[in-house]
């Protein structure tokens, strides 16, 4: 039976849950008092009927982007359709990629144009939509695997970068991945726009045809799923590091392509211990080395 | 997109928790990854509920939701952790061991508590509404959606029951009211609100711990008592200040000059002649007809229920108070020289006793108790000669709580008890499309206890070793007025 949407605050008694099927959001703002409790009003209420809005149109957001010419209704839906446009040509991909970020993005709007707050964050699970007044700035950390949180890296981002919008994506995390990147998390204006990027990014870091790698249909796992027959990546044994090197360059290689079309700012990849970031020569992402280090779940605001 | 045709395919069940309608595959979850398909049965798969003592005094109960990161990286006190059984899930069926069989040491006692979430066919709550308003005619039907869910059962001290579920609402009745009372019983153990009707009476809204709504008026306050008691309680603040009362209350309506507390007091006749039938001296029964009005009943004109005054007895200026049980409701009366009454401003020496009422009514409220019978086979995941857990239970060996929550056995056969929902942590319950409730439940004793009574030895883990798996548990406060699950001075040894 239909569960109504959870919406309340944390314990910590700052940051706002929202809750409604698969959407899971911890959301903040900064601002006066009043400011914050007007946008947290005005998230809860948008927040209300927007899973429905979704499974309204929930086939079409699930074929493939640009292939039947169909526009959907919904405004999420329209911007997830937007985020993954300049990606069909080329590339396999559904509105679903995008979903996440463009959430995350509808909740922060409602909340910006509600109040005015100095800062605020929409959090769904690690897809985040951010919002900075002037003058503002927030730091970011990259963690390994969200049950053991360590940093393996931070961002800072100030308001006057153009980012608003970082989204992880990798086949340890909650949506299916092609490809084998612990974790690939992307820097763009937009958090729509970053969550379609980081997926189909992640899917190339590849090394096709391995046999350390076990892949599964994805209708295997899940009947409904939007990759249908495409095979998800379910494990990956131990690579050598030429192999993860040779991974990385593949996923390195569309990471480019993005960057210099202007869609993507910044894209940091982690695979098995190892870590890169696009472009290079990048100030704002600082990675930070551990011998140990395992993988990349999630991004989250520190 | 698959086509709706190829789907489901056996072992594929479809999730209704939310609009996406997931179709999860035998031992997958869904989108969410709160909800799975566990051997065909749709189950929750929340992260597991570990109550936590040391926190305990004069917190409310918080769920720890940011789970990861709300671990403060201490390290475990036995005493003072206990794991419930919300979000353990179940082994279905229930021959094989129960998914978590705990052992901790207690104040220098090992103690064994095997948790487990039970499918509860075999369930239902119990409604406590405070209200005197008539909700329905006792034995009729209550129902949620249209269907039929329980029934009116008891009208009791200032409260209405109500008796909803049980194993023929569930089971016994069409597909959809096994549903919609599966639902509702979900919501109501869930502490969210339900809308109820019943049949020939109120619609009602109720949610655990928060006031009743009927009719669509909100419950303020239970009533101070009868009217008869009310007569007692304030005989002695009236007396000299006015010549006679009436507590209007559809069950026992009091009457100062003949009730016995005004008799001692040395209250005179006053030739009053009220309607109802006379129980005892100054106690009447149906005044009126029951309704939401004064006192329960259905009057809003307090005069309708009087009879002319009898000459001769009563006299001009006689000083009448007409009152409800809550003091909500009030009028002030004079006779004229044809000894009628005059309705008047209510004198200020009388407005203290009204207001009094008033204050000595406790807040309206709805109770859900959880009732469920765990006689049945999920105790041969505890032990593989279940009628020795049913006795270890009787005999107070074995503690048994729901979700960490104290529970009430009944006497005589089975494992039936009741549990205040409100005691619980939040969202402790789930469902199967059975449909059935999925109810946490621990069974706690000490360790030489369990394995006389033929527990899974083999299966026992630490409760370190468990909570390891810190990411996949939530941690919440215990509730301060609920007894600690693992205090050893309860369940009695069988060696001692």
């Amino acid at each position: 039976m239909r569960q109504p949407p959870i919406i309340r605050m944390l314990p910590d008694q700052r940051r706002l849950h929202l809750h409604d099927g698969p959407i899971d959001l911890i959301v903040e703002a900064f601002g006066s008092r009043a400011e914050i409790r007007t946008a947290y009003e005005a998230a809860a209420r948008r927040f209300l009927t927007i899973l429905d809005e979704l499974c309204a149109e929930l086939p079409l957001l699930r074929s493939p982007a640009g292939t039947n010419g169909v526009t959907p209704r919904g405004v999420v839906a329209r911007r997830m359709a937007d985020a993954v446009g300049p990606f069909a040509a080329q590339h396999f991909i559904t509105p679903m990629a995008a979903v996440a970020g463009a959430v995350a993005e509808e909740i922060l709007g409602a909340m910006t144009t509600a109040a005015n707050l100095s800062r605020a964050y929409v959090n769904n699970g690690g897809d985040i939509a951010l919002h900075l007044a002037a003058g503002e700035s927030f730091q970011i950390g990259m963690i390994e695997r969200p049950d053991r949180p360590s940093l393996f890296g931070s961002i800072k981002l100030h308001a006057s970068q153009p980012t608003r919008g970082i989204a992880t994506s990798g086949w340890r995390g909650r949506s299916f991945s092609l490809g084998i990147a612990d974790a690939v998390t992307v820097l763009a204006e937009r958090a729509a726009m970053a969550d379609a990027a980081a997926t189909i990014i992640a899917n190339e870091v590849d090394l096709p045809n391995h046999p350390a790698i076990v892949r599964v249909p994805a209708r295997e796992i899940a009947p409904d799923n939007d990759l249908g027959e495409r095979l998800v990546t379910r494990a990956v044994g131990e690579l050598t590091p030429g192999e993860i090197v040779q991974a990385l360059h593949s996923g390195v290689v569309v990471a480019r392509q993005l960057l210099s079309r202007g869609l993507i700012y910044a894209v940091a990849f982690r695979l098995q211990g190892q870590s890169r970031v696009e472009p290079q020569a990048l100030r704002m992402m600082t990675l930070i080395h551990h011998p140990d280090a395992e993988s990349v779940g999630s991004v989250l605001h520190v | 997109m698959p086509s709706a045709g190829e789907l489901p395919v056996v072992d594929t069940i479809r999730c209704d928790a939310c609009p996406v309608l997931c179709y999860i595959k035998r031992g997958n979850a869904g989108a969410c990854d709160r909800y799975a398909n566990h051997e065909g049965q749709l189950v929750r798969v929340d992260p597991h509920i570990v109550l936590d003592r040391a926190k305990t005094q004069g917190t409310p109960l918080v769920p720890f939701l940011d789970r990861e990161r709300e671990w403060d990286g201490n390290l475990v006190k036995d005493s003072e952790t206990f794991i419930t059984a919300i979000g353990a899930g179940t082994t279905y069926p229930d021959y094989k061991p129960a998914p978590f069989i705990v052992s901790s040491e207690v104040e220098g006692v090992d103690m064994v508590t095997v948790v487990t979430e039970g499918i509860f066919s075999y369930c239902g709550v119990k409604l406590k509404i405070d209200t005197d308003r008539h909700l329905g005619p006792e034995c009729n039907l209550v129902r949620a959606q249209g269907e039929p869910v329980g029934h009116v059962t008891t009208g009791e001290y200032g409260s209405q029951m109500l008796s909803l579920g049980g194993v023929r609402h569930l089971t016994g009745g069409t597909k959809s009211e096994g549903r919609v009372t599966c639902e509702t019983l979900l919501n109501l153990s869930n502490r969210k609100e339900v809308e109820l009707t019943i049949d020939e009476g109120a619609t009602v809204v109720v949610a655990a711990g928060k006031p009743p709504v009927v009719n669509n008026q909100r419950e303020e306050r239970m009533r101070v008592g009868c009217g008869s008691a009310t007569i007692g309680m304030f005989a002695k603040q009236w007396f000299g200040k006015v010549d006679d009362v009436i507590v209007v209350d559809d069950h026992i309506t009091g009457v100062l000059s003949e009730h016995q507390a005004g008799k001692l007091l040395g209250v005179r006749d006053t030739g009053i002649r009220i309607n109802g039938r006379r129980s005892t001296a100054g106690r009447y029964f149906q005044v009126a007809q029951p309704g939401s009005g004064w006192g329960g009943t259905n009057i809003s004109d307090p005069l309708t229920i009087l009879k002319p005054f009898k000459p001769g007895i009563a006299w001009p200026r006689l000083r009448l108070l007409m009152v409800s049980t809550t003091g909500e409701q009030y009028a002030y009366f004079e006779l004229d020289d044809n000894l009628r009454p005059v309705e008047k401003e209510l004198p200020s020496q009388l407005t203290e006793s009204v207001q009094r009422i008033r204050e000595n009514c406790e807040p309206a409220l709805t109770t859900v108790l959880f009732m469920g019978g765990a006689g049945g086979s999920l105790r041969s995941g505890v032990t593989e000669n279940p009628v020795k857990l049913t006795r270890s239970v009787r005999d107070n060996f074995t503690r048994v709580t729901c979700g960490g929550a104290p529970v009430y056995i009944w006497p005589g056969g089975g494992i039936t008890f009741m549990v205040d929902v409100s005691c619980m942590p939040e969202n402790a319950f789930g469902y199967v499309p059975t449909p059935a409730l999925v109810a946490p439940i621990e069974f706690t004793l000490k360790k030489e206890d369990y394995a006389a009574l033929g527990g899974h030895m083999d299966y026992v883990r630490t409760l370190s070793s468990l909570m390891e798996e810190k990411n996949r548990q939530r941690q919440v406060s215990s509730l301060p007025q609920n007894p600690w699950p693992l205090q050893p001075a309860a369940p009695r040894s069988s060696q001692e």
